[in-house]
């Protein structure tokens, strides 16, 4: 039983990486209809944000190693420890949550340099044509933090006070063993509320309505006055902030590299057109469905009766999908299906 | 209409020369060694294919790479089980890759835009992964599926004394490595170009650009489109079969990684690059992304010196650093430029890009033009 | 179908034309194939050789492909009488004179395997058809060197594998043609298993998770039968083993990222150990999430869980931070040894770049001396007399003891070390400390458990 419900968390945890990832493509590809294969490298940017404030955090005095004469070898004095003591140590070991904050603007930034620079030529163009660009612009994007940063991947911790499991299990009175990883729960929390943010914001404001409508019909809420193309600029900085958060959030779980964001990538292509293009909510019960399908096919159980079904599951359980269901499990008509 | 000097016969004659000559043109290049022009020829051949399907019908695969893969394996095998002729890992190959299209394209033409394209991946994929773990004892997985000394060959065994070491590929005695690969796959690639040709102008193209126009019309006149998209499915597959199967008959060698995304991705960016829809195009984004895969990779700082010494000192090192950043380790960035570059200032690929300045390419004036206004979703 | 009937005479001739030049030059291509009498790429009476390194340039290994190709520099350097001369001021028996090969200056070309077995033997075959290379190296997984090593043998080019742990690449797919300093992954096995039982006991239970491909495979084969013993382990017999239990054993998929589905089974198995046999970026998650998982403080059966990496290197256990202290596991060789023959290279690799060497480039560093080594000994560059010389050549002074390149199956035979990721680090280099050298003889198997066959010296 316990092994089911901790299976079930995993696929939650999965699931919400994917659905965050998922959001933030959709809302550039199921909506205002660009194929973007840069979305990997921006959630890639992301995880570099938090990076690199680690870096600037820690900029070091280096205490030189003696016993190694050959080269430079040095022991890290962070200048904020030497500065502030303990409350720097803090800020330090901080450091991923506080990226966030660094991340948003950054994001913002990245999402209306390349909608206005890039994106905004390519609305009327072929698929093909964006496929070409926003590919080309993930590799420059990848190779860039490549050279400053190297291939290999960097590890980044997560705050000491939630580096433990957190007893769940306790919580809903199912014993001990019901233990999960408090940063896992955290990302699952912050999945959620940014989940609930885009929707309500799509949802519940003006502002969202006119941009559902421009979505629709791009010509006729033109017509009526409004300036869909900046609205458009904002949803896609929106994507980019979205993808890019999720990206710092994700990294004490996966140690960032310049690749993550192309791993990524097809997995969301997948989660987005099996949830249907167009529709926002069904990208996100798709990224779910796929993690927690994920986490019960990689289950020992299973495996043993079917060998290799967690190497293929995803993709079968998509190929099932869209052959049951023409337009995914929401999709909208119209929308990039011819 | 006025005759141009590039009507479909010259069209081909010019072809054939060009194809047959690149071991002299290409040399300044450095192009010019028998393994990269073999890869020129065989991903040429591969995306004719896929442009046969993507050109035409605009219906975008993401899973192509499945076929090549199975093609070589199924190179592989025949050289394995029966003789290393290439004449039937050929056939092999291609009809492999013939029976394995029809199967997905059967299942995946239920759908048709990004569906479709979600679909053929998701087969793909499923491939490649297992190809990759469980299904090692027919693929060798990851090492990739080689020939060895202990195989059976069976025709081979009957006819031919046993040598020591292994035997090598051939064409009825004619060894299949180097030059003579090459010539045999520039041969194949030829008539694969003229097949395209004749497919690009016949009724049955016609009616595959008529379903690329408006599909639904084309059933509204009560005409039933799937048999033709479904054999413009399993065309392009026995293609990708073919360029699979001569990767192994010039290296007999079949890797998993044949199959994975990244090798169904390139060889869309490849029809992209030289121009959807185009007869030469994707072979000109073939060339491109090998050349750059090989050669400029190859450029090291030592070499880059050697180039640039001509330089004051200073100048030279600053030069080669920052050169540097793009050959070598860094031809990936070179290459995400390039197609930046490309679809930016030449709309619609490098062939419509040349036509558009100026008309080089005096043919295919008359053909659906991939830049056009898309359809927005507006109904 | 009109356009094809009308073929003027201008046009004929044209067509005439370019049919004669191509017959024309045909023959030229066929004859520089070929190599009547002599041997492939043949330097002549050319004044210098060409070696060809094939690194991972572009990909997940790029940093350990730069790694190693700082080393073969360095050697090239080394050979040509230029710096310190490292290693070959240590290594004994040596011939090698510091004026290049043979009196021949050494150059180089490079390539990108981009760790994808087509991509490798492309760049290897420009290497040996455009750019003349005599010998081919390098390369950072076992896919990859199996492939080229392969392709290298029906060239007729001696190929020295860089960075490959699979029992296969001297086993099943040894090649005539191939040799292989690196250890494996029986020698990995080997090696842990009486320090294991040493550090944490005989009374353990064990679960494996593997990455699943060929050399993940062979990794818990080899891992398995030296701690469970090999009754229980296909492919594998006569190892006794310490009395360890199996829990499970379970496979993941390569690039799987998130591995929580597989580590969560682990916590309430009643296992106390955990294997993970995953190799770069997979091992870095893996170990990263593992820990996460609290797996490091937990108490089963009374005793404190355990992890075990059956192969570390420097550069994962950078990516893995902090989670890799207090990891067991084996590798190839460490900057910290204090030889001679390290010392000297650590000394040489320092000042040329200003930090440690791997031991990815160790491995690749030693290959290339034993190479041109080899080739002064032949008095020849023609391969089967370089690869005579190889084989059964037993040597001293490149770091770990007394080794010998095996004539039976061309795996080098040398002294493993068993390392433990280092819990108070001096300085940001210093990350691994060595637990025990395990001597040669524990880790010497019979060539024939693996099969294969070399195949011939000429092709």
């Amino acid at each position: 039983m316990d092994s089911i419900l901790i299976q079930i968390l995993n696929g939650l945890d999965k699931g919400a990486a994917y659905a965050l990832i998922a959001l933030g493509l959709t809302l550039v590809f199921g909506t205002l209809g660009i194929v973007n294969f840069a979305h990997g490298a921006i959630f890639m940017l992301g995880a570099f944000c938090a990076v690199t404030f680690r870096k600037l955090l820690t900029l070091s005095v280096k205490v030189k190693d003696e016993s190694v004469t050959m080269f430079a070898a040095y022991k890290d004095e962070p200048y904020l420890k030497i500065w502030f003591g303990d409350t720097g140590e803090a800020i330090i070991d901080y450091a991923v949550p506080l990226s966030i904050l660094i991340a948003i603007p950054f994001m913002v930034l990245v999402g209306y340099a390349m909608e206005r620079g890039l994106i905004r030529h390519f609305y009327k163009r072929a698929h093909a044509d964006q496929i070409l660009v926003t590919f080309g612009l993930a590799i420059v994007v990848q190779e860039l933090i490549k050279a400053s940063f190297g291939a290999n991947p960097i590890p980044q911790a997560a705050p000491d006070i939630v580096a433990g499991s957190a007893n769940v299990g306790l919580w809903f009175g199912l014993g001990e063993s019901l233990v999960y990883p408090w940063w896992r729960l955290i990302y699952l929390c912050f999945s959620g509320v940014m989940i609930f943010a885009v929707f309500s914001f799509l949802q519940f404001t003006t502002y969202g309505m006119v941009v559902r409508a421009g979505m629709r019909d791009r010509e006729t809420v033109g017509l009526l006055g409004i300036n869909i193309q900046r609205r458009f600029t904002i949803v896609f900085a929106i994507a980019a902030v979205v993808a890019g958060t999720a990206g710092v959030m994700y990294t004490p779980i996966l140690p960032p590299d310049y690749h993550m964001g192309m791993d990524f990538l097809v997995l969301s292509f997948v989660v987005v057109v099996v949830g249907g293009m167009g529709s926002l909510g069904g990208a996100v019960t798709a990224g779910f469905l796929l993690g927690i399908v994920q986490s019960f096919a990689s289950m020992n159980e299973v495996k043993s009766i079917i060998p290799g079904i967690d190497q293929i599951i995803i993709y079968l359980v998509a190929v099932v999908i869209l052959l049951t269901l023409p337009r995914g499990l929401m999709g909208r008509a119209g929308v990039m299906d011819d | 209409m006025k005759q141009r000097f590039l009507n479909d016969t010259n069209l081909l004659l010019v072809f054939s020369a060009a194809i047959l000559l690149m071991p002299i043109w290409l040399s300044p290049l450095g192009a010019a060694y028998p393994d990269l022009l073999q890869k020129f020829a065989i991903y040429g051949i591969f995306a004719i294919g896929f442009n046969i399907l993507f050109g035409l019908t605009g219906y975008l695969s993401f899973g192509h790479a499945a076929f090549l893969g199975v093609g070589s394996y199924a190179a592989v095998w025949s050289f394995k089980l029966f003789t290393m002729n290439v004449v039937p890992a050929v056939f092999f190959g291609v009809i492999f890759a013939g029976l394995l299209a029809f199967l997905i394209g059967y299942i995946s033409l239920r759908r048709s835009g990004i569906y479709f394209s979600i679909l053929t991946l998701a087969f793909a994929q499923m491939s490649y992964n297992l190809a990759y773990s469980v299904l090692t004892p027919i693929t060798n997985g990851e090492t990739g599926l080689q020939l060895t000394i202990n195989d059976p060959r069976w025709i081979d065994s009957m006819y031919i004394t046993v040598e020591e070491g292994l035997p090598s590929t051939n064409l009825f005695g004619l060894k299949m490595s180097g030059y003579p690969g090459f010539y045999f796959c520039a041969i194949l690639l030829i008539v694969c170009f003229f097949i395209s040709l004749r497919i690009f102008r016949s009724p049955f193209g016609l009616m595959l650009r008529g379903i690329k126009s408006n599909q639904n019309r084309m059933n509204y006149t009560g005409l039933n489109t799937k048999p033709y998209m479904l054999s413009a499915f399993v065309i392009s597959g026995m293609f990708a079969g073919l360029a699979g199967s001569l990767l192994a008959v010039t290296d007999p060698l079949a890797g998993a990684e044949r199959m994975q995304w990244t090798a169904s991705g390139e060889v869309v960016l490849m029809t992209i690059l030289g121009g959807v829809g185009t007869l030469i195009g994707p072979m000109l984004g073939a060339g491109l992304i090998k050349y750059f895969e090989n050669i400029f990779s190859s450029f090291n700082k030592n070499l880059l010196h050697e180039v640039f010494s001509f330089l004051p000192d200073g100048v030279e090192d600053v030069v080669v650093q920052v050169v540097s950043l793009f050959v070598g380790g860094g031809w990936h960035l070179t290459l995400g430029l390039l197609f930046m570059i490309v679809v930016i200032f030449l709309p619609g690929g490098i062939v419509e890009g040349f036509q558009k300045f100026g008309g080089v390419f005096g043919y295919g004036k008359n053909k659906n033009s991939d830049s056009s206004p898309q359809n927005q979703a507006a109904e | 179908m009109s356009d094809f009937s009308k073929l003027n005479r201008r046009q004929a001739l044209k067509l005439g034309a370019a049919g004669a030049a191509t017959i024309g030059a045909t023959p030229l291509f066929f004859s520089r194939n070929a190599w009547a009498e002599t041997f492939a790429n043949d330097p002549g009476n050319k004044a210098s050789v060409t070696l060809g390194f094939n690194v991972p340039q572009t990909g997940a290994y790029s940093d350990e492909g730069a790694d190693e190709l700082r080393a073969y520099k360095l050697a090239v350097k080394h050979l040509n009488g230029e710096g310190d001369g490292g290693m070959m001021n240590t290594f004994k028996p040596s011939s090698l004179k510091g004026n290049g090969i043979l009196g021949k200056k050494v150059t180089f070309t490079t390539g990108d395997t981009q760790t994808k077995s087509d991509a490798a033997r492309a760049s290897a075959k420009r290497m040996i058809e455009k750019d003349g290379a005599l010998m081919i190296t390098g390369g950072s997984s076992s896919g990859v060197a199996v492939a080229v090593q392969g392709m290298c043998q029906e060239a007729g080019i001696i190929f020295m594998a860089g960075l490959t742990h699979s029992n296969d690449t001297t086993g099943k797919d040894k090649r005539r043609y191939g040799f292989r300093h690196f250890f494996n992954a029986y020698m990995s096995g080997a090696a842990l298993g009486p320090v294991l039982e040493k550090e944490i006991g005989n009374d353990r239970r064990a679960y494996h998770l593997t990455a699943d491909y060929t050399w993940g495979w062979t990794q818990e084969q080899s891992m398995r039968a030296f701690t469970e013993g090999s009754d229980n382990v296909d492919g594998m017999d006569g190892i006794k083993g310490i009395g360890w239990e199996n829990v499970a054993h379970v496979k993941t998929p390569v690039g799987a990222g998130d591995f929580s589905q597989y580590i969560t089974p682990v916590l309430n198995s009643g296992a106390d150990v955990l294997v993970l046999n995953h190799y770069g970026k997979d091992m870095i998650n893996s170990l990263t999430q593992a820990i996460q998982f609290g797996l490091r403080d937990k108490q089963v059966n009374g005793k404190n869980f355990e992890i075990v990496v059956p192969l570390f290197s420097r550069l994962m256990a950078q990516g893995a931070g902090e989670n890799i202290k207090g990891i067991l596991g084996s590798t190839n060789w460490n900057w910290s040894l204090k030889d001679a023959g390290s010392q000297a290279f650590v000394k040489a690799f320092g000042a040329e770049y200003g930090f440690p060497p791997s031991m990815a480039a160790h491995t690749c560093y030693c290959q290339t001396l034993l190479y041109a080594n080899a080739c002064e000994m032949a008095g020849t560059f023609y391969p089967p007399e370089v690869i005579k010389a190889l084989e059964g050549f037993s040597f001293d002074g490149m770091g770990n003891g007394a080794t010998e390149y095996r004539a039976a199956d061309h795996q080098c035979f040398k002294d493993v070390l068993v390392v433990r990721g280092n819990q108070n680090p001096s300085s940001q280099f210093d990350l691994l400390e060595v637990v025990q050298t395990t001597p040669r003889s524990q880790v010497e198997y019979d060539p024939k458990i693996f099969g294969g066959e070399l195949g011939p010296y000429k092709v």
